[in-house]
């Protein structure tokens, strides 16, 4: 049976991983390559690294820090953040990553999707999008932001999921922006509504905070898989005692791992 | 020297790495002359069925049956498991090599397509390429197009019914997950694939 994917992601500034609080309040958390691996050996099905500095000046540190993680890596392995071009892209690949996870440059120029798609194979795209609901609206209305979540777009999440996958995505990555950092829980609503707007698969993102949470946005929200930073981190949860969780709340999960 | 066959098709990074992880020295490579010298051959491919065409323009397709049919393993991953078969609906005008007549096809619709994720395998007791894997291992999958189970089957993974994981007969053999991203299991199954001596062949 196919299971359901627990991926942990490095939110890395200037080759640290960092942790912040609804995209504000950074705090170090440790080196990317090291928590990768630990990571991985604690049963994590894939791992996402997502350079929150993207400025041009850092893109020889995110190269090296990408290869030095893919180094020890045996598990998917994804890397996001300020990638605008598929030359960029294929700099990330020969690197060590396995697919890309873009964005605001996809937004900017859709045809970004299909240009690294058709080089790479639709599975190494990823598009990820960052959703914040709309007061007093339906969630068929929550709204696409764009620079690390300061900037609206006018998009509406569910529409693009669905023009993204027309245009060759592979998975769609949806981080709720009203959820991320308070380990409150996923939006489950949100989730649920990208996940039947399209037929590829929806990683969830924010919100994190027990495994209760993990099972609800596999069931309620119908991801596929679920996507985690700052709870794994600083050992509030482990993957390994996530999954061990996981599995009698009867989710299907790679356990034991 | 292993070959690993470049056809233009994804990101071989992963496959170089994990092959090096377990002790090999592969060769990237897309130079018929120099697949003709290898002891084994691996087909790796990530995408699109239509990009195997490349092995029929650059003649590696007939190096590789004749290396096939003089005893090489040779190990197809993913596209290049699909590629051992007749052919695919995803690219009807290609053809594969053949080593098995049946065709690869979509997924039927009612799922999420890809089948993306980390599955389990049921796997045939007394498979080479499983040897030391336990039954029910998980493997990581990327792939919308599958082949059917046939009598070369030698695992078997189900996604809205039954379809071959990997195959095996005689030094040919194919997996549809990648090994190179299956943790410790893909990376058994590779020191397998590289452990493995070509069956005695018959004076011609």
């Amino acid at each position: 049976m196919l299971t359901k994917r627990i991926i942990a992601c490095l939110d890395v500034r200037d080759g640290r991983v960092v942790k912040g609080v609804q995209f504000v309040d950074l705090v170090d958390a440790g080196d990317p390559a090291e928590l990768a691996a630990r990571h991985a050996a604690a049963g994590a099905d894939e791992i996402v690294l997502l350079d929150i500095t993207a400025t041009h000046e850092n893109r020889g540190t995110l190269l090296s820090t990408v290869q030095r993680a893919a180094q020890r890596l045996f598990v998917p392995f994804t890397v996001g953040g300020g990638i605008r071009t598929a030359e960029e892209a294929a700099a990330v690949f020969d690197a060590g990553a396995d697919k890309v996870s873009i964005n605001s440059a996809a937004l900017a120029r859709p045809d970004l999707i299909g240009e690294i798609g058709s080089k790479f194979g639709a599975q190494a795209v990823i598009v990820a999008i960052d959703a914040r609901r709309v007061s007093g609206r339906p969630i068929s209305e929550a709204e696409v932001f764009v620079a690390g979540g300061r900037k609206p777009t006018g998009r509406r999440a569910v529409e693009w999921a669905r023009e993204a996958e027309s245009r060759g995505a592979g998975e769609i990555l949806l981080t709720s922006m009203d959820a991320d950092g308070t380990r409150a829980g996923f939006d489950c609503e949100l989730t649920a509504a990208v996940s039947a707007a399209v037929q590829i698969p929806v990683i969830a993102s924010g919100g994190a905070g027990t495994a209760q949470h993990f099972a609800q946005v596999f069931r309620e929200g119908r991801a596929d898989a679920a996507l985690a930073a700052g709870i794994f981190h600083f050992g509030v949860a482990d993957v390994r005692t996530l999954k061990a969780e996981l599995v009698h709340a009867r989710i299907p999960v790679r356990y034991p791992c | 020297m292993i070959a690993v066959v470049d056809y233009k098709a994804g990101n071989l990074t992963s496959v170089m790495k994990a092959l090096r992880a377990v002790g090999a020295d592969p060769v990237l490579t897309e130079d018929p002359a120099q697949v003709a010298r290898a002891e084994k051959i691996i087909l790796p491919g990530v995408g699109h069925f239509a990009a195997t065409q490349y092995l029929d323009h650059r003649g590696l397709k007939s190096e590789i049956r004749r290396k096939i049919a003089a005893g090489a393993p040779f190990l197809g991953i993913c596209v290049g498991l699909q590629w051992l078969f007749a052919g695919s609906t995803e690219a009807p005008d290609c053809v594969g090599l053949a080593a098995f007549p049946e065709i690869c096809e979509r997924f039927a619709p009612g799922r999420k397509i890809p089948h993306v994720g980390w599955n389990s395998l049921a796997i045939q007791p007394n498979s080479r390429i499983f040897s030391g894997i336990p039954d029910g291992s998980f493997v990581y999958f990327t792939h919308a197009y599958r082949a059917p189970v046939t009598q070369a089957t030698v695992a078997v993974t189900d996604y809205g019914g039954p379809f071959t994981a990997a195959v095996e007969r005689g030094n040919v053999m194919g997996v549809q997950f990648h090994p190179e991203k299956s943790g410790e299991a893909g990376l058994q199954i590779l020191r397998n694939f590289l452990n493995f001596s070509s069956p005695e062949l018959p004076a011609c």
